[in-house]
């Protein structure tokens, strides 16, 4: 049975087994390939997607639970804190190797979409869900903060 | 002339030979050449064959029934014997691992602390960008071998298990103001409620509870019927 | 052990000319590692035996401006990178040298990767933190022989003086007349130049780019958008994607296997043993697992390993006591006497370090397709010169025939550059049974851990005499490694004992290296032998400096001082200043220090630790480095961040054990990785210097675990025998920071 699968505000027909991870549904079928196989066991982090908003890691989702909710993806993840986001990883140069980049940002967006203003322990207990073999944390931690301190300002003058 | 040309051309006259780099470097590149050549040397593979499945083997930890105490005479006794058979169930990892001593539940049968490293938040089901169901869902995924339940969760701190003697536990049970809950609805926790439940049905590699849900709940009902005692 | 780098003039031309210092960086370290290779020459025959080995591969379009310069019309300046993007940001690093010497504007410069081309890049390869230093001189000159051209082409136009013309941030000028123009105006002129054999190179003084913080990455666009394609992310018209299943003991051989019920799985393409297990094909990833979940098969393992990593350590110490089945080799003899004993006040060390996998971020995976005697791979390769060999030994063709498209990898450590280049390998293995349809092997995270090439596990028992000055006098050391490379002396077991500065107040030093053979296959890794022998040396100095009732710092100023050593001593004077050694912390803190040298390149670090119910918390490191002229001090402090981190999640938690023969652990749960609560702050300095640069992608990883397990010594008293610290804690049940 075919499965309906909204990705990035479109719908999709997937006719694929419904236990497949939804990663390899973005991935093998839909090809958004920004959202990275890192463990396949929920441990890295270098999955994530949004779906419904809440961060979750798309190894560990399967085609059958994932569909009938919206799915978010790197490659489509808008709005302040997303291109504050962005922005903070650039100035900052954070990537290194930048394989679990994509997983690191979907986190942090959704952390200061609940949370306008995390602390260093806020951080901590948001992100470390997600591996990042090169250690850049010191790097995101900051750019967190900065896209906390711009996407603030931005909503200030707004 | 291009560049490349001129790149070339100018070949300077040649220099002074260092030895010692030569013949490291030529062994360095023969031994490559060496050990491909041995590794990659064509040998007879194997050809597909049928081989008989192995049914996967189960130990599966039986409970005694509620019926084998019978013979005990005295209610009391009885009602210990009942509440340290289901001791077995209560302390067991499956259990134990979503009942820890503070914020961060445990895992495996060896109980290690949670990778990733989470904590209960606000609601005992994750911090806000963190939650339990980043990774557990409704059901045991086979694919990522991550359990699921539609209730995961961890049991509220007051109900902290982990450290605690199997007395310790049974009297903190029974107090409502720990437990949250009365007689009845103890019972219905350990019998129906589908998250404990799911200590029966773990998926992956994990070992089940002991027995099935009904015959613990039977043991509960029995138990709590005998006059709930509690080991010391 | 290297010497220190040259301290050459780098405003001198190469003295060998332009041609020569090419080959010189090609064949330097390149190869083998630059562990290995001391000193580096070029030579005829290695160039014709090179030619032969590896042909060359398809040629990059030509370009007026040389093979690592391509300007288009627009003005942009490309830049082709001949080493591998493995997260170090060495394309940054390379351009940047190219921008300051031909004086383009730096954000008008982008960058590409070189596909594998020994004719034109020579023998391709990122080993021993080699990146930049060898390419110091022929990237300047390919910058600088741009510039001249640029400035020939005004000078003939405007009909002045070369002397007189300026170029800058792509804007070549004169500015007596006030005439100006870009690099895109003068583009048509400029490549009608003839470039010059000895280019003027800057001096140090008038850099305008390097040792700035304008030098920065040109990728953290696409790696924050998820564009950035890696190898798992290739596509291509009919790909297929294959997934291995392995022997689970090293030394397996496939006895049997039935693939009936993978091929019933929908996708399953086709299912067929190679060399190394059975190869599953499919038509995407999920049918290529599910299809080797449903493979039954049997392994022989009459050959394979079976002992467990207790047993092998067993077996490290009988060897290291001489009781074993491998005769030994000398090295770092010092003295005449090593036959007399010891005597006296002398102490004995003894280390066991485990098995480390590399385990970066994105798993082992090749595109590879086979036609015949063409064989083309897309690969995030680490060894490009080594992987094309290997293919085309694989595929019985010519390396001329292989074309190999390098593309940034998902992190590397070493893992994606080994001699058997073995996940190369196996996809052309599996590419020559598709019919010419291009393959994508992808490995499970559980196949790469448990597919070994790991930092060798080691052990060191070292014995010390001390003077009556409490410094020793005499060294004797053995080491227990295998070897990572099957010729030549095991060096890399020794590499940071032999020829350290510790040993300068002994007046005899002699050592013994074991190095066993066995199934499980070692590999380089960030740091390679340097991972274990700084944590040796810098660890006993702290216990004998203990024992010596001297504080560790002052303790080996004495070391550094008789060794005559000043660039150490200045980054111990700048470590000391910066990281507030000896004034007093909070309580229940204590800080440790480490020196090593790694590669050419000084760094010293300095630990602030605490204990949080048993288990070692490290909030803040200060770092200090000489790596020579700073050429991107940005992405230094990333290398230097990213080699704590890595470094300290090995020394808390890292290590690969065998049990009957199987690795046990196979993910990130049973192989726990640093993670951002445990990330400590890290401040990194570095020695303003005008040597020759040297390189930061491994130097940032030796020190912090002697630095840690120093400050251990320093708040228990309890020196550490063996890494990880925190072995324990994956069993226990104690509860984590509440933090």
């Amino acid at each position: 049975m075919p499965y309906q699968l909204a990705v990035n505000g479109r719908t999709h027909r997937i006719d694929e087994d419904g236990q497949t991870p939804l990663l390899w549904v973005l991935r093998d079928t839909l090809r958004l390939t920004g959202t990275k196989y890192g463990c396949g066991i929920a441990q890295c982090g270098a999955c994530t997607i949004h779906v419904d908003g809440q961060p979750m890691r798309s190894c560990s989702l399967s085609l059958e639970t994932a569909a009938g909710s919206q799915i978010v993806t790197i490659e489509a993840v808008e709005g302040p804190e997303a291109a504050a986001v962005r922005a903070a990883w650039v100035k900052r140069d954070v990537p290194q190797c930048g394989f679990c980049q994509s997983g690191q940002i979907m986190s942090a967006v959704a952390l200061l979409r609940s949370n306008g203003a995390p602390t260093d322990d806020d951080i901590d207990r948001a992100m470390s869900g997600n591996i990042c073999r090169c250690a850049t944390y010191n790097r995101i931690r900051a750019a967190i903060h900065d896209a906390a301190q711009s996407s603030t300002s931005q909503a200030k003058t707004a | 002339m291009s560049w490349r040309h001129g790149f070339r051309s100018a070949r300077p006259r040649r220099r002074r030979l260092r030895i010692g780099c030569v013949p490291l470097l030529a062994i360095i590149v023969a031994a490559v050449v060496l050990i491909a050549a041995i590794a990659l040397w064509p040998r007879a593979l194997p050809q597909p064959e049928s081989i008989a499945a192995t049914p996967p083997r189960s130990d599966v930890a039986q409970l005694r029934p509620v019926a084998s105490f019978a013979s005990i005479g005295d209610p009391e006794t009885r009602s210990l014997a009942l509440f340290t058979e289901a001791g077995r169930v209560i302390q067991h990892p499956r259990c134990m691992n979503c009942h820890p001593r503070d914020d961060r539940p445990t895992q495996t049968d060896a109980m290690r602390p949670h990778v990733p490293w989470v904590s209960r938040g606000p609601d005992d089901a994750g911090e806000p960008t963190l939650r339990c169901s980043t990774c557990h869902h409704a059901a045991n995924f086979d694919a990522s071998g991550v359990p699921g339940n539609p209730k995961w969760k961890l049991a509220p701190i007051e109900m902290a298990w982990q450290g605690k003697s199997l007395g310790e536990i049974c009297r903190q049970m029974l107090d409502p103001a720990r437990s949250h809950m009365d007689r009845a609805a103890l019972l219905h926790h350990m019998t129906e409620d589908e998250l404990v439940g799911w200590a029966w049905h773990p998926g992956g590699k994990r070992s089940p509870a002991p027995g099935t849900q009904a015959e613990f709940g039977a043991l509960i009902k029995a138990w709590l019927e005998s006059g709930a005692r509690c080991p010391a | 052990m290297k010497s220190p780098p040259e301290s050459l003039d780098p405003t001198q031309p190469a003295k060998r000319g332009f041609r020569m210092t090419r080959r010189r960086m090609v064949l330097g370290g390149s190869l083998i590692g630059g562990a290995m290779v001391v000193g580096y020459t070029a030579t005829h025959p290695m160039e014709v035996g090179g030619a032969i080995l590896s042909g060359g591969g398809p040629d990059p379009e030509p370009s007026a401006f040389g093979s690592y310069i391509r300007i288009a019309s627009d003005g942009f300046v490309t830049i082709v990178n001949r080493q591998q993007e493995l997260g170090q940001g060495i394309h940054a690093g390379l351009a940047a040298i190219v921008a300051e010497e031909l004086d383009a504007d730096w954000d008008r410069v982008k960058v590409i990767d070189s596909r594998s081309n020994f004719r034109t890049y020579g023998p391709q390869g990122s080993v021993g933190s080699r990146s930049i230093s060898s390419n110091w001189d022929l990237m300047r000159n390919a910058g600088a022989a741009a510039r001249s051209m640029f400035v020939d082409a005004a000078a003939l136009l405007w009909r002045v003086p070369r002397r007189l013309i300026d170029v800058r941030d792509g804007v070549v000028s004169h500015p007596g007349s006030n005439r100006s123009a870009t690099f895109a105006e003068l583009l048509a002129d400029a490549s009608r130049q003839a470039p010059p054999q000895q280019p003027m190179l800057k001096q140090t003084k008038d850099y305008r780019l390097i040792g700035t913080d304008r030098v920065r990455r040109k990728d953290s666009v696409p790696k924050s958008t998820g564009a950035q394609v890696y190898t798992q992310d290739v596509q291509r018209p009919d790909l297929l994607v294959a997934m291995v299943a392995h022997s689970p003991r090293f030394g397996g051989k496939l006895a049997r296997f039935d693939p009936s019920d993978a091929r019933k799985v929908k996708g399953v393409i086709d299912v067929f043993a190679i060399e190394t297990g059975v190869a599953v094909v499919a038509q995407n990833s999920f049918a290529a697992r599910k299809g080797r979940d449903a493979l039954r098969v049997e392994w022989d393992d009459s050959e394979a390993e079976k002992r467990s990593t207790p047993d092998l350590f067993r077996y490290y110490h009988d060897l290291a006591a001489g009781r074993g089945d491998v005769s030994p080799s000398d090295f770092a003899m010092k003295g005449d006497k090593p036959e007399a004993p010891f005597s006296g006040d002398i102490f004995e060390f003894a280390f066991d370090f485990p098995y480390l996998a590399h385990a970066p971020m994105e798993t082992l995976d090749c595109v590879a397709a086979v036609n015949g005697w063409d064989v083309s791979i897309t690969s995030g390769a680490h060894l490009p010169i080594v992987d094309q060999v290997q293919a085309a030994l694989t595929a019985r063709t010519t390396p001329g025939r292989v074309d190999l498209e390098v593309i940034p990898a998902g992190g590397s450590f070493g893992r994606r550059g080994v001699m058997s280049a073995d996940y190369v390998v196996e996809c052309v293995r599996i590419a020559k049974r598709t019919n010419g349809r291009p393959v994508k092997m992808i490995w499970t995270r559980e196949d790469e851990m448990m597919a070994g090439y790991f930092r060798p596990m080691s052990h060191h028992r070292l014995w010390v005499q001390m003077g009556h000055d409490g410094f020793p006098r005499r060294w004797r050391v053995h080491s227990v490694c295998q070897p990572l490379v099957p010729v030549g002396p095991n060096s890399q077991a020794v590499e940071g004992i032999e020829g350290s500065p510790y040993f300068s107040t002994a007046s005899t030093v002699d050592g013994k290296i074991f190095s066993p053979s066995f199934a499980v296959p070692p590999s380089f890794w960030r740091s390679v032998g340097h991972s274990h022998t700084s944590f040796v040396m810098e660890h006993i100095i702290d216990q004998l400096a203990r024992r010596a009732g001297r504080d560790p710092a002052a303790y080996r100023r004495t070391f550094y001082e008789k060794a005559g050593d000043k660039r150490r001593l200045a980054v111990l004077e700048t470590l000391c200043r910066r990281s507030g050694w000896g004034e007093p912390m909070e309580a229940g803190w204590a800080r440790g220090l480490a020196i090593h040298e790694t590669y050419g390149t000084l760094v010293g670090q300095v630990a602030e630790l605490r204990l949080d119910r048993g288990k070692p918390v490290v909030r803040r490191v200060v770092a200090v480095t000489d790596c020579g002229i700073a050429v991107s001090p940005n992405q230094i402090a990333a290398q230097m961040e990213g080699g704590i981190g890595f470094g300290l999640s090995a020394a808390l938690s890292g290590s690969m054990t065998l049990k009957d023969g199987i690795v046990q652990e196979t993910n990130f749960d049973t192989y726990p990785i640093l993670r951002m609560n445990e990330m400590p702050a890290v401040e990194t300095h570095i020695i303003a210097s005008t040597n020759r640069p040297t390189g930061m992608g491994e130097p940032g990883v030796p020190p912090i675990a002697p630095a840690v397990a120093n400050a251990l010594l320093a708040l228990t008293g309890n020196p550490t025998r063996s890494l990880p610290l925190a072995q324990a804690s994956t069993i226990s049940n104690a509860p984590g920071d509440p933090a």
